[in-house]
């Protein structure tokens, strides 16, 4: 039995040789088969034995939803919470504990409806949590109802005659609050996938990973466009930092400033070159804007990796802490403080 | 001019003016030097809700009431005796709470033409003799200040802003206090500006020697110092004194403090406090919302700290699902509610004790929670440590309930031994030997609490019923059942390590009051008013609101009537009725202020003429 200072003073474990597998609770998974979380948590899996990091100190929290059920299945300290409610708790937990890795798995419904309000905040606070937002534009775990990233017309349950309001883009709605690192990838693509994990990881502040998943019972193939091998090559683009952002089976396409619009044109007609191409720059907000708006217009692909990383902007947790190291004083007398600025003393 | 002198043993001044004029500053020193020269004191400071409401108006007026006494001063005082109105609507909207012969003290600058109007008078009543029951001094301070602040340069309007120093000058000699300490206060208030500390301690000497040459306050009012325990004193509001308690709490649980809250009336200086108190190690969040403040407490008792969330009402409405939260995965987490007038909005700036049953009942499922009350401004700061001792030693989220009442007022506060407060060190598991989250303490039923960065405890907890003893998710009926009964009879076991409900009088008898919260103070000075009297009544009141302190089925047994005051509608009534059978007597005050001692006094004096059941 150990006060908190003890616990925090304990030699951790040794972070190497981690695998997988030392990341995998003995409970059942209890997804669908088939369904896309499969491919998610073997990612994260290898990706937490990647990080170089105690096991002690990562801890996983998750809302309400199918992808929530998510902790029950690592072998971390992990905390299965309310619905909606995963990221001020993580905050809670993270602005405690700035010795932890705290990692939030969320759906499009407990991240973008109920918990639409913590969602931006913790974006704009820089909030250090590594989001994970399983998009599958469904409410699954009740049954199939339209969520808010479900498509104008969607028959659903309680779209019975087809959903009748516009979705959010995650990446644009994490943009505009000021996240400081927007990535998307989808379960159907492990390698990149973790790839996206680690520079999540590696990101300070608030970093939000949208992974396109599907739900093969309630909205089978919804994402099927942009998470396919073979199609995804002409409707996807995989965005890297400082190259020209193209793509297609061949390479064969690029994306162009058309004034101040992107659009699409083919690189083996000869009329464009490389040279006309625009290069992806992660660390520019402007194009982070216009990448992730890209969704919005179905004769673009859809931007695929890491959308933005802005480097070294202040996290609410760093502000705390630079102002915990000006002011606390592990000795201050609490008598001073009891007595405030007017007291006496009776003889 | 030689003055006559009244011994009193408890007085009530009333500072009164509009919302710019100060009068919370004059009240609160008025407050301090009486409890330096000895006096027992409570407050209630009363100001708008507006933030700049309207100059003159009726609902513009702030005022700062002061109860001062040679003996225990447990009330902001029922009636005033001595009053400061610096306009005229000032005057109007305190005058029904005027003693007969109160002394009412005027500035006549307040009541021109155009503040008449706003107060509604159509006749001067400084001037028309519509104030002849009482002893009215007009007075021109505009001029008075005028003369002795001539050769400082100022403008007219920064010399009026002395007009709440000069009364305190005033009241000082009346009471007959010494200004040395004022004079101080003033040093530490204005020593960075020259100019402002002269004006007002020109000011305070004005009114000081006004009050001492003129030939209409013949007479000073002595209030003599009574005994007090030797120590440090100092006057406090409950929402501090919480502050202050969490602060000692963590030192004393070894575990740093975080808060998350949000900001909401009357609860919001809490979070002020303890967003400043970052030299004692604080953390906290003020969150998007009120739900984020309690999620945000939540993730950080988690992690092994302390943590508190503050609200009111409203705000306490929206925490309930994750209070529920906190019930079934069993964390420590101080919930402070402090109580205001309601349903929604309400009256925000109003005092109620109507979130009972919201604490007591308002979760979905069975979630008992621990519920404390204080009864005092100084009793928040032991309540908030005892609900950190209860919170942790038993892992389950406590309610500590205050009101607006508490939290704006003040009174004296002994500051404690912290060397004797008791050692409340929370120990974490590190032994992965026979862990299991939901294993218990066969004593106390607390479960087995690891945080993270304890190498080999993963584990994984949350919202779903879990498996009894151990940490796997259970959807198994029987379990549930168990697990209810459990987490019910935790909380019922706290009732062996609460003290023991004390009845002041008699032991058995007619007529008890029973009260909770912070209905203590009237409840108190009426009854012992009564029972100086002769009277035949009891009193006993409840800090502890779940569990009951183990005898009150018996307290309540030992008497034929049970009166119970309440500022709601009757909800420890109907707790206390269905839980130990007993017909109880209401009183009941929903008006957003406290009960007057005589309000108290005048029902049992009425149950007493009823006689018997």
């Amino acid at each position: 039995m150990k006060t908190y200072q003890d616990i925090l003073n304990l030699t951790p474990t040794s972070a190497e040789n981690l695998t997988a597998k030392d990341f995998r609770s003995a409970a059942e998974v209890r997804w669908c088969p088939g369904c896309g979380n499969y491919s998610i948590i073997a990612q994260l899996q290898k990706t937490l034995a990647e990080m170089n990091i105690p096991k002690e100190k990562i801890a996983i929290v998750s809302g309400i939803g199918c992808s929530s059920r998510f902790p029950y299945y690592m072998n971390n300290f992990a905390y299965h919470t309310i619905h909606g409610r995963a990221i001020p708790i993580a905050s809670g937990l993270r602005l405690a504990r700035p010795d932890l890795s705290v990692w939030v798995v969320t759906g499009d419904g407990d991240c973008l409806s109920i918990g639409g309000n913590h969602f931006i905040h913790a974006c704009r606070r820089n909030m250090n949590l590594n989001i994970l937002l399983f998009n599958n534009e469904i409410y699954s775990l009740t049954k199939g109802q339209q969520s808010p990233t479900s498509r104008v017309g969607l028959k659903t349950k309680s779209s019975p005659l087809g959903a009748l309001d516009d979705p959010f883009e995650p990446t644009t709605l994490a943009t505009g609050a000021g996240a400081t690192f927007v990535a998307r990838g989808t379960a159907t693509d492990p390698k990149s996938l973790q790839h996206l994990m680690m520079e999540a990881h590696k990101h300070k502040g608030a970093s939000f990973l949208e992974i396109y998943t599907n739900c093969l019972i309630f909205n089978d193939n919804a994402l099927k466009d942009f998470s396919d091998k073979e199609i995804r090559k002409e409707t996807t683009v995989w965005l890297e930092h400082g190259k020209p952002i193209v793509f297609g089976k061949d390479n064969d396409k690029g994306i162009m400033m058309d004034g101040a619009r992107p659009k699409v044109v083919p690189l083996n007609t000869g009329k464009y070159s490389l040279n006309d191409v625009l290069v992806h720059n992660k660390r520019d907000s402007y194009m982070a804007f216009l990448l992730s708006n890209m969704s919005y217009d179905t004769t673009l692909p859809r931007p695929m990796g890491v959308i933005l990383d802005l480097d070294n902007i202040e996290t609410y947790l760093e502000r705390t802490e630079a102002q915990l190291a000006k002011h606390y004083d592990h000795d201050a007398d609490l008598m001073t403080l009891l007595a405030g600025s007017e007291s006496w003393e009776v003889k | 001019m030689e003055k006559k002198q009244k011994t009193l043993d408890n007085l009530t001044i009333r500072f009164a003016g509009d919302s710019g004029d100060g009068m919370q500053l004059v009240g609160t020193q008025l407050s301090v030097l009486s409890g330096e020269y000895g006096n027992d004191v409570n407050t209630f400071p009363d100001y708008p809700a507006e933030v700049r409401a309207p100059e003159g108006t009726l609902y513009g007026v702030s005022a700062y009431q002061v109860h001062i006494g040679s003996k225990p001063i447990t009330t902001m005082g029922d009636r005033i005796d001595l009053m400061i109105a610096l306009n005229a609507s000032s005057l109007k909207v305190n005058l029904s709470n005027l003693t007969e012969n109160a002394i009412i003290i005027a500035d006549i600058n307040g009541f021109d033409e155009k503040n008449l109007t706003l107060a509604g008078y159509a006749n001067n009543p400084l001037e028309d003799g519509s104030l002849a029951k009482y002893k009215l001094v007009s007075i021109d301070i505009r001029e008075e200040l005028t003369k002795a602040l001539s050769d400082l340069n100022l403008m007219p309007k920064d010399i009026l802003r002395s007009r709440n120093i000069f009364t305190l000058g005033v009241v000082c000699k009346l009471l007959d206090r010494k200004l040395d300490s004022s004079f101080d206060w003033l040093k530490r208030k204005f020593g960075q500006k020259a100019k402002v500390l002269e004006a007002n301690t020109r000011a305070l000497q004005c009114g000081y020697d006004y009050a001492t040459n003129s030939p209409e306050f013949d007479t000073q009012f002595i209030v003599p110092p009574m005994d007090k325990p030797k120590g440090i004193y100092r006057n406090i509001t409950g929402n501090e004194a919480v502050a202050l308690g969490m602060v000692t709490a963590s030192r004393l649980t070894k575990m740093p403090l975080f808060l998350g809250s949000y900001p909401i009336t009357p609860a919001t200086e809490i979070l002020h406090f303890l967003a400043g108190f970052k030299k004692y190690g604080v953390r906290h969040l003020q969150a998007e919302d009120e739900i984020g403040g309690i999620c945000s407490a939540i993730g950080a008792a988690l992690g092994g700290n302390l943590a508190v969330t503050t609200t009111s009402g409203p705000g306490f409405s929206l925490k309930i699902e994750a209070m529920g939260f906190a019930v079934i995965a069993e964390i420590p987490l101080v919930i402070v509610n402090v109580q205001r007038a309601g349903p929604s909005t309400g009256i925000p700036t109003k005092s109620e004790q109507s979130d009972l049953f919201t604490a007591m009942y308002g979760r979905h499922g069975e979630a008992p929670m621990p519920i404390l009350a204080a009864q005092s401004c100084a009793d928040c700061y032991d309540l908030a440590i005892e609900a950190s001792r209860i919170a942790t030693k038993y892992m389950t989220p406590v309610i500590l309930l205050t009101d607006g009442y508490l939290a704006q007022g003040t009174e004296p506060w002994r500051l404690p031994d912290i060397d004797k407060l008791p050692d409340l060190t929370k120990y974490f598991v590190t032994d992965p030997e026979g862990f299991q989250p939901y294993k218990r303490d066969e004593k106390t039923l607390a479960r087995m609490f690891a945080i993270p960065g304890t190498p080999n405890l993963e584990h994984r907890i949350g919202g779903l019923e879990k498996q009894n003893n151990g940490s796997a998710v259970s959807s198994d009926g029987a379990n549930h059942q168990v697990m209810v009964e459990i987490r019910q009879k935790k909380v019922d076991n706290i009732a062996n390590d609460i003290p023991l409900l004390e009845v002041e009088g008699e032991q058995k008898g007619d007529i008890l009051v029973l009260g909770w919260g912070s209905t203590y103070g009237a409840i108190k000075a009426a009854t012992d008013k009564l029972r100086s009297e002769g009277k035949k009544v009891s009193t006993a009141h409840l800090r502890y609101m779940n569990p009951f302190p183990k005898n009150l089925g018996e307290i309540l047994n030992n008497f034929e009537r049970v009166l119970i005051p309440e500022t709601n509608n009757g909800q420890l009534s109907v707790i206390i009725q269905g839980k130990f059978l007993k017909k109880v007597h209401k009183l009941n005050k929903l008006m957003g202020i406290p009960f007057k001692a005589y309000e108290i006094e005048n029902k049992v004096l009425e149950m007493l003429n009823q006689g018997g059941k």
